[in-house]
């Protein structure tokens, strides 16, 4: 089962279990996007202020399965206060890593690096990167 | 059932559990064959050429056509092949819905609907401004006479449901509701996807309208489906796709169609496939559904006594007419409960099926779905259970 450990790290867990930056803001000075992945129920809202070309707050939304859960909790908790370049090197570097293409592994992910198990489950690499997309199409929509 | 049929079907392994032929079936040596005999000997095209590999192909396309229509009791010529069940209904919707219905007529559908029934008729009311009206299901999810007739009035015209649920697994009373149906002088189209497998279709018996169902979850080839229609019906339809084979004469500025069912099969068919859809049947015929429907339903009956044993389980079709059996571990995304499957080498079914509506009624976000057909075993469900079991441990100790 050593497989399946590398899925359900403990990190992982206690971020499904208490996601951070729950809950969306009525603000029109943020940027949402909201994904659905419709074979699986997922849905995932991101949202994300930038000031002065700095992600001054992140926050999620999302219902699905503990990775999706929890890669948009550990998602929020990095990028706030990250400048916008270096937050989508680090969201495109996180997607790469997850989908087992090659990445800079020098590349600071922090928490985000306990996803690097997903790799190994292809059926499960969109769980992990949906919180990722939505929140680079958030900087996009700047 | 025994050991001669397992071996018929090259894809079962002794460490590997296939439980989901609700998404596509297995495919027997027969059917494997028949499509490489094509392949191998004749790859010619059907209608056309003179030559012998042209004309064998054409005979053994339309003798296909023959069985199939055989199979549901229907005439040869309401047998128009397609790419499978989606097209066969999309290609009523499009013709017959877009041509017929106008603001304030009523298309009755079901929340139990697969996307491949709902989305066309959905699309043909925006269009044309028809209504949708849904079958309120009663507390298991099942479609009741009583609750049909509430939606059925004078305003229907076109009732869209499914034989069988591709998620909760119930035989709905198609007879009954075509009677129904006619009585306001609707048609109705069935989805008969999940049911061509299981029971014995006769739609002359039934006297429906249109029914539509897949190759592939028949034992056959994918990419090949049927669209059944009565003459009547496929007499007037207008054709969704325009090309070789499905003209007659063809002028600068008017052209003619063959008559049905060619006028409806334009551009080069699956040839192989259909040809192996032939094989399948005969398979199928060969073992009787009768005993393919009680080997498997007696398989469901272990399935569902030792799932009711296990704490920490929710079944939501626990009364099922067919082998489909759709569940949750409490507690556990359907998405994190497959991948255990998954590891274990069980071949199941999480998500939402295609069936979107069906899991807002049950208030859910997603299940998990096993399918137990015929080269299924009492072994297989035993060391699903077990794994089930494991899988429920594993999560608790993971801190789900």
């Amino acid at each position: 089962m050593t497989n399946l450990d590398n899925l359900y790290r403990e990190i992982i867990m206690e971020h499904y279990k208490n996601p951070r930056n729950k809950g969306l803001l009525d603000d029109p000075k943020y940027t949402k996007i909201r994904i659905k992945n419709p074979s699986c129920g997922d849905d995932i809202t991101v949202q994300t202020l930038v000031e002065d070309g700095i992600i001054k707050d992140c926050r999620q939304e999302a219902t699905g399965c503990s990775i999706s859960v929890a890669s948009a909790s550990v998602l929020t908790e990095i990028m706030i206060n990250k400048p916008v370049d270096e937050a989508i090197r680090l969201a495109e570097n996180f997607l790469n890593m997850v989908s087992n293409k090659e990445y800079d592994e020098t590349l600071d992910l922090e928490e985000a690096e306990v996803f690097g198990g997903v790799k190994q489950f292809p059926a499960r690499i969109k769980c992990a990167s949906i919180a990722w997309v939505a929140f680079k199409d958030t900087l996009g929509k700047e | 059932m025994n050991k001669k049929i397992i071996s018929d079907f090259p894809q079962i392994k002794s460490d590997y559990i296939y439980f989901d032929t609700a998404a596509t079936s297995l495919k027997p040596k027969p059917v494997i064959e028949a499509v490489n005999m094509y392949n191998e000997t004749l790859s010619a095209n059907i209608h056309r050429g003179m030559y012998f590999n042209s004309v064998k192909t054409t005979e053994l396309y339309e003798e296909a056509r023959g069985v199939v229509a055989k199979f549901i009791n229907a005439k040869e010529e309401e047998i128009v092949f397609t790419r499978g069940t989606t097209s066969s209904i999309n290609l009523v919707a499009s013709s017959y819905g877009l041509a017929n219905l106008k603001p304030g007529d009523e298309i009755i559908v079901s929340e139990q609907e697969h996307h491949s029934q709902f989305l066309p008729w959905q699309n043909v009311a925006k269009k044309t401004g028809a209504i949708l009206k849904f079958v309120e299901l009663n507390f298991e999810g099942k479609i009741t006479i009583e609750m049909f007739k509430k939606v059925l009035s004078d305003k229907t015209k076109v009732v869209a449901l499914n034989y069988v649920s591709n998620v909760l697994g119930y035989i709905n009373d198609i007879k009954e509701i075509t009677k129904l149906t006619h009585q306001k002088n609707a048609v109705i189209v069935v989805d008969a996807a999940q049911a061509i497998q299981h029971i014995k279709v006769d739609v002359l018996d039934l006297d429906v309208d249109f029914l539509a169902f897949s190759g592939h979850k028949m034992l056959g080839p994918t990419g090949v489906g049927i669209l059944y229609g009565k003459s009547q019906h496929l007499d007037i339809l207008e054709p969704m796709e325009f090309g070789g084979d499905m003209n007659e004469d063809v002028e600068k500025t008017e052209s003619t169609w063959k008559k049905y069912p060619l006028k409806f099969e334009a551009g080069t068919m699956p040839i192989a496939e259909v040809i192996g859809l032939k094989e399948a049947i005969s398979y199928l015929n060969n073992l009787g559904l009768e005993n393919i429907h009680s080997y498997s339903m007696n398989l469901y009956q272990h399935l569902q006594n030792e799932i009711n044993k296990i704490d920490g389980i929710t079944v939501y079709n626990p009364n099922s007419d067919t082998g489909i059996l759709t569940y949750n571990i409490d507690g556990v995304p359907a998405h994190d409960a497959i991948t255990y499957y998954a590891e274990k080498n069980i071949a199941l079914r999480s998500g939402q099926h295609c069936a979107k509506l069906i899991h807002d009624f049950l208030n859910i976000h997603s299940s998990l779905r096993v399918t137990v057909y015929f080269y299924n075993t009492k072994e297989e469900v035993d060391r699903f259970i077990e794994v089930t079991k494991e899988a429920i441990k594993y999560f608790k100790s993971v801190g789900f």
